[in-house]
């Protein structure tokens, strides 16, 4: 019988010490936790549109898409992120444009401005249009992870394939890195 | 000398075509000044999941955890844990995609305790704690009825065959390793293994690389007859879950009552996870156990040092799982001359101006933290060995069919089998009859 108890007593006491660990690592753990939620987001400013973005996502269809900042765009007529370098003639033509899907919409304003719209449906997030537009114009064409289809996974696929190391895991309350006056958005909460 | 002066020259061009290049693009063409009265659009950013989903999907675990454990100990009901189960592959896996996992949680734990620029989500601490506390009072019913993972091969599990012992406790082994090995890339900071070689998760997301598909399908496929291949000799989550639930307070039983060793049970586990009777004084001499135990007790201590010298002497090979240090020799490679073509990453890199000395002490320190996590991999792995060894050689008594305590999932599939407490049986009969088939063979 005293064996016995003795026994029960040591796998108790074990119970506890490992209820004790568990508790001690979880609680290191916490004493340094974030009480939100991480999402993954890219910096726009390391980029360097290598297009694995529009190859790496688990899904089928990137989570990463082409973002447009209004308030940084040119409107120009010659768009560098909108046509192809050696493009004939500055106009709709599927020829002359370099998306690869189409997904951009140009819209004509007055003269001589145009607006440049995302087709969020048809981008793919190769980001071509990227680094024309961070070549000649002004930057205000550049990718961002879409919150809406990111799975966020533990360990975005992208991120590890980024040769830039662009992506990082940012706050949910602020789940983008914008350029221009849209940035400021999200900076009263930074 | 030269090459510094070189080389700060190189950065002093870049630094000011940087500044030509990218400083204030907007003023390359200036927003013009509409007169039509246009408005831009409003750029569209789309919320993230909201924070209190994900609350409620560590409540879902709690509830689920706790219904897991009320069916396996108190209901003892195979066919509630099955449909719990399957709602658990439902919500954790096809619903939530498989993210976050308590399996996967391990890592992001480890990176938080070893990395001073990740703060760890309080949701992903409670997906790796909960699982634990339940085991250590009710056994491994995250796993019977609750981890998406399990219950993706479960379903699957159509005519298992028993694997030899010898085999089974060498593949037993594995997890031992693979949770070594992912706790040493996520304190270094180099990934999350287990996320990346998750075989069930393309399933779950309808979509992965070919070659996860091909190995989830493989995994699926062999848990037709090696039921939860996974669980049983991969899963590193599984090997934490074992050791809570050897002292776990409670723990399911087969029988309701008292065993009658009828020997109906013997075949009902999938998993080979009921330990059947052993009566251990036919064995050998005391002397000799005694002789044999304490030969590997001294041993124990020169197995861990030789095997953590043995982990210390991976890490340069190791080390080169993390992005910087593969950068770092990539660039090395580049800048001696030996390597002409540009990649991606180097271009990358020398855009981003960081200087190579930087890199290199970066790559070095990561190389150190390696050595010295080589140490405690070796060492880790060195022990379990020896545990394993150990373990092996000591014969404990067994008196009745009981569920292995680490090993068991709780799944309840041999709580049928036990015709104790059912109406109708005579309990006497069926112990005079495995009574002769034990003489008689």
């Amino acid at each position: 019988m005293a064996e016995k108890t003795r026994r029960e007593f040591l796998k108790s006491g074990a119970n506890t010490a490992a209820a004790l660990a568990v508790g001690g690592v979880a609680g290191l753990a916490i004493g340094i936790a974030d009480r939100g939620k991480l999402v993954w987001q890219l910096d726009p400013e390391l980029c360097i549109q290598c297009e694995k973005c529009a190859t790496n996502c688990v899904l089928p269809e990137s989570a990463v898409k082409c973002v447009h900042s209004y308030s940084m765009c040119g409107y120009c007529d010659l768009c560098s992120g909108y046509l192809e370098p050696g493009a004939k003639s500055r106009d709709t033509g599927a020829e002359n444009q370099l998306c690869p899907t189409g997904a951009i919409q140009r819209t004509f304003i007055e003269d001589p401005y145009f607006e440049y719209q995302i087709d969020k449906e048809l981008c793919i997030g190769c980001g071509k249009c990227v680094k024309g537009c961070g070549a000649f114009g002004n930057g205000s064409l550049y990718l961002q992870v879409q919150h809406d289809r990111c799975l966020n996974c533990n360990e975005c696929a992208i991120a590890r394939a980024c040769p830039a190391q662009a992506y990082k895991r940012v706050p949910a309350e602020t789940p983008y890195i914008l350029r221009g006056e849209e940035a400021g958005r999200y900076a009263a909460s930074i | 000398m030269l090459m510094s002066r070189f080389f700060i020259h190189n950065v002093f061009i870049l630094f000011i075509l940087a500044h030509v290049v990218f400083a204030d693009p907007v003023q390359r063409f200036p927003k013009p000044d509409f007169e039509s009265g246009y408005e831009r659009p409003i750029l569209q950013t789309p919320d993230p999941r909201a924070l209190t989903l994900e609350y409620l999907d560590v409540f879902v675990l709690v509830a689920a955890l706790s219904l897991a454990s009320y069916f396996a100990l108190r209901k003892r009901s195979r066919r509630h844990i099955f449909v719990l189960m399957v709602f658990s592959l439902i919500y954790f896996g096809f619903w939530r995609k498989g993210c976050i996992c308590s399996i996967g949680s391990v890592q992001n734990v480890v990176y938080a305790l070893f990395s001073h620029a990740y703060a760890i989500p309080l949701t992903v601490v409670a997906f790796f704690a909960v699982p634990l506390i339940f085991t250590l009072f009710f056994g491994r019913t995250f796993c019977a009825a609750v981890c998406p993972l399990g219950a993706a091969q479960d379903v699957v599990v159509l005519k298992p065959i028993a694997l030899p012992g010898w085999l089974n406790q060498m593949l037993g082994i594995i997890p031992y390793l693979y949770l070594a090995l992912s706790v040493l890339f996520a304190a270094t900071g180099a990934g999350f293994l287990i996320c990346r070689y998750d075989p069930f998760v393309g399933f779950f997301r309808f979509g992965a690389s070919f070659n996860l598909i091909l190995f989830g399908a493989f995994m699926l496929l062999l848990g037709t007859v090696v039921a939860r291949p996974y669980c049983r000799f991969l899963c590193p989550y599984g090997v934490l879950l074992n050791w809570m639930s050897r002292l776990s307070r409670k723990h399911l039983s087969i029988t309701p009552s008292d065993c009658i060793n009828c020997r109906l049970c013997e075949a009902s586990c999938p998993f080979d996870a009921i330990n059947k009777p052993v009566e251990a004084e036919l064995h050998e001499k005391r002397e000799k156990s005694i002789r044999r135990l304490s030969f590997y007790l001294v041993l124990t201590p020169v197995i861990i040092l030789a095997s953590g010298w043995g982990g210390s002497l991976l890490h340069i090979p190791l080390s080169r799982s993390h992005f910087s240090v593969r950068l770092a020799k990539e660039i090395k490679l580049q800048d001696e001359g030996k390597l002409r073509l540009a990649t991606d990453e180097t271009d990358a890199f020398r855009a981003s101006g960081k200087s190579t000395s930087e890199l290199y002490a970066e790559a070095r320190d990561i190389q150190r933290r390696f050595k010295v996590g080589g140490w405690i991999f070796g060492g880790f792995l060195g022990l379990v060995f020896s545990l394993k060894l150990i373990s092996l050689s000591v014969f404990r008594k067994q008196e009745i069919y009981e569920a292995d305590r680490g090993d068991c999932y709780s799944c309840g599939r041999c709580f049928s089998y036990c015709p104790v407490g059912k109406e109708g049986v005579d309990l006497e009969k069926l112990k005079e009859k495995a009574e002769d088939k034990a003489k008689f063979g």
